[in-house]
């Protein structure tokens, strides 16, 4: 049969009425639209994830101290304080695929100069944090090695903090209170920007030695985390195997036990990441899919009022010798042009929505061939999924029947 | 019954019995008839006669539940709701009391129509279709929807559209059921030039007499079965009765005088 004669009768059905195709069509473009956009940031943050992980250094890897039971309750993962100095020295000595190794210790503290005052996240680290970190200061210096063992009272300002305390004004050299003792600040961060929200310029670093000594009630050598840089990205794989091995020996576990202590290197954490972000863009594309379900109905529903008025036309078509699947045909034809259309529309929309969204977030804007197939492929499905019915129907009409319609 | 090769329809003691609820009803009982090719032909009867049932099989709309019926030797009785409307497309040309033309569709595409079904490319169909038009005398209202088109003009589009695939039969149900007195009569001069000058087969269900009175040959339908079938005797010539007929004009002025 003639498809561009279809195509001419369809369309010309659809425009005879067109605030109801349009508003049949609005069903299709907000699900299509919908689905888009979810499916574009999904993917925009999980690029964001991978970029800006992969910024904080690829060969990085964490350890944390193992899991704990006080009195059979799990006290969770970085509880327990098994991990030393002397740890993070050894691993730094005796396995030679880590270039370098740091204490990472955590500790709140409210920071303040003059009239101003920041609550911060203070992280406990040794001289080689710029390194590991892959993290340069910008103005003025780390601290040392010598400051390190001596526990000096000196901080590193993240570019958020100095900002707060210090305004347009150099921080350096300026001395400001940690919990109430005096701080000599003697460099600022290089600018990281911020991940999934969270700004990473609102830290500042001190000597691990110095959270030991003056930030903790019990004192002792344990260090929280360890942080690690691997010679080369290749190495992490190793690192991982290497370090596991080096502690499990320090530590005395006899084979069999379990390892009081995770290695966990940054591809594990950029995994789980991505992993979280194909979960939420699944979770998000297929509440946007239930919405482009319900614009299908919309259609089935407009089609089948559609094949009810046009009861006689059809009847007329059949007795001048429209075959039934020709009918069949013309129906679907006209519902797959409304959700082509709707698909097509959609698409834009929700490719512009998508857009708007990464820009305002500063992602990368992501509206991949692949959103656009799928949207294509639904919209095409949808229309001859829920076409087909009204489409049936209109072909099973008697034809005596239908001419005697009033 | 018999029949000779050159009968366009041969109907052998053909039955249609519906069902309504639990009543069975014979609308047609064993009834046969023959007609050939070129005939005019009326079908008359009282509602309820069957007269209905006998032209939707004609018209392959419907099918018999026993008998059988050929259509230029072609059994059509066993044939699938496919194959049928093939034969409508090929070989009917239908025209209607409510002439039945596809609304917001121009005169020229209503025509266009079976020549769709039947594959014919578009500039063929255009042809074709202006052709048909010209032999109504539609020419110049080709463009026009059928809401700008009066009661006899769309009946005329109708008949336009039944004869453009060159069909074996035209079948008429009641083609001048909506129009008045004069445009009845134009339209059945329409049907008495195409049958005499192209020899087409035309058969017309009317209730309305002297309607019947413009065929050559008349069939009473009654009870399902047909109660006479006879030759028509004093035929009326269709354009010698709108000689006689007053013009709208006089019509007019008939009723201006009556104000006067």
């Amino acid at each position: 049969m003639n498809l561009w004669a279809i195509l001419k009768v369809a369309i010309r059905a659809l425009t005879r009425n067109k605030m109801r195709s349009a508003l049949t069509m609005l069903g299709i473009i907000i699900g299509v639209g919908a689905v888009i956009a979810m499916v574009s940031i999904g993917q925009g943050a999980q690029s964001m994830i991978q970029t800006q992980i992969g910024s904080m250094g690829s060969n990085m890897l964490f350890v944390q101290p193992g899991n704990v039971r006080a009195n059979g309750a799990s006290q969770g993962l970085g509880a327990a304080s098994t991990l030393t100095q002397e740890d993070v020295l050894a691993m730094e000595r005796e396995v030679p695929t880590v270039m370098a190794a740091s204490p990472s210790m955590r500790a709140s503290a409210q920071l303040v100069f003059g009239n101003q005052n920041w609550q911060v996240q203070l992280v406990g680290s040794n001289e080689k944090f710029p390194m590991i970190r892959n993290w340069p200061v910008v103005n003025g210096v780390f601290f040392t090695d010598a400051e390190v063992r001596s526990a000096a009272r000196v901080i590193v300002l993240g570019h958020t903090v100095a900002d707060k305390l210090f305004g347009a004004a150099d921080p350096v050299g300026e001395t400001i209170r940690v919990r109430n003792l005096p701080f000599r600040v003697i460099g600022v961060l290089e600018t990281k920007g911020s991940t999934l929200g969270q700004d990473q310029d609102d830290t500042a670093v001190i000597p691990f030695t110095t959270v030991q000594k003056k930030m903790q009630a019990r004192g002792g050598t344990s260090v929280g985390q360890a942080m690690i840089s691997a010679t080369s990205s290749d190495a992490t794989n190793l690192v991982q195997q290497q370090v596991t091995d080096l502690l499990r020996q320090r530590h005395k576990i006899a084979d069999g036990d379990p390892d009081d202590f995770t290695v966990r290197n940054l591809a594990d954490v950029a995994a789980a990441g991505v992993q979280l972000t194909t979960i939420m863009t699944l979770l998000l594309g297929s509440i946007a899919g239930i919405s482009l379900i319900v614009g299908g109905i919309g259609i089935m529903n407009i089609m089948l009022v559609s094949v009810t008025e046009r009861t006689r036309e059809i009847g007329i078509r059949m007795a001048v010798g429209a075959r039934p699947s020709y009918i069949r045909l013309q129906f679907l034809t006209e519902s797959v042009v409304l959700s082509l259309a709707g698909g097509a529309l959609g698409m834009v929309g929700g490719g512009l929505a998508a857009a708007g969204i990464a820009w305002y977030l500063n992602w990368p804007s992501l509206v991949s061939g692949l959103a656009v197939t799928i949207a294509f492929g639904f919209s095409t499905a949808i229309g001859v999924f829920f076409g087909y019915y009204p489409a049936h129907k209109a072909a099973a009409l008697d034809p005596i029947e239908a001419l005697r319609y009033e | 019954m018999g029949g000779n090769t050159d009968d366009v329809i041969r109907i052998d003691r053909v039955s249609k019995i519906y069902q309504t609820g639990d009543i069975l009803v014979h609308a047609l009982r064993a009834l046969s008839l023959n007609i050939h090719r070129g005939e005019f032909v009326a079908i008359m009867g009282p509602s309820g006669s069957g007269k209905s049932t006998l032209m939707n099989i004609i018209g392959c709309l419907d099918r018999p539940t026993k008998g059988k019926y050929f259509l230029e030797g072609a059994d059509v009785s066993t044939m699938g709701r496919a194959e049928l409307a093939d034969i409508r497309n090929k070989r009917v040309g239908f025209v209607f009391q409510s002439f039945n033309l596809v609304s917001r569709t121009s005169a020229l595409e209503n025509v266009e129509l079976p020549l769709l079904y039947a594959g014919v490319s578009g500039s063929e169909r255009h042809r074709r279709a202006k052709e048909a038009l010209a032999i109504v005398g539609l020419s110049d209202r080709e463009r026009n929807m059928p809401n700008q088109l009066s009661g006899g003009q769309q009946q005329r589009v109708a008949l336009a559209r039944a004869l453009v695939n060159n069909p074996s039969i035209i079948l008429a149900d009641e083609p001048t059921g909506a129009l008045d007195t004069r445009t009845s009569v134009e339209v059945m001069e329409i049907f008495q030039k195409l049958n005499r000058e192209r020899n087409l087969t035309v058969i017309i269900v009317t209730h309305e007499a002297d309607i019947a009175l413009y065929a050559e040959r008349v069939i009473h339908v009654r009870d399902g079965r047909i109660a006479l079938d006879e030759p028509v005797k004093n035929r009326y010539d269709a354009s010698e009765v709108l000689k006689n007929l007053p013009t709208v004009a006089e019509l007019d002025e008939i009723e201006e005088k009556e104000y006067q």
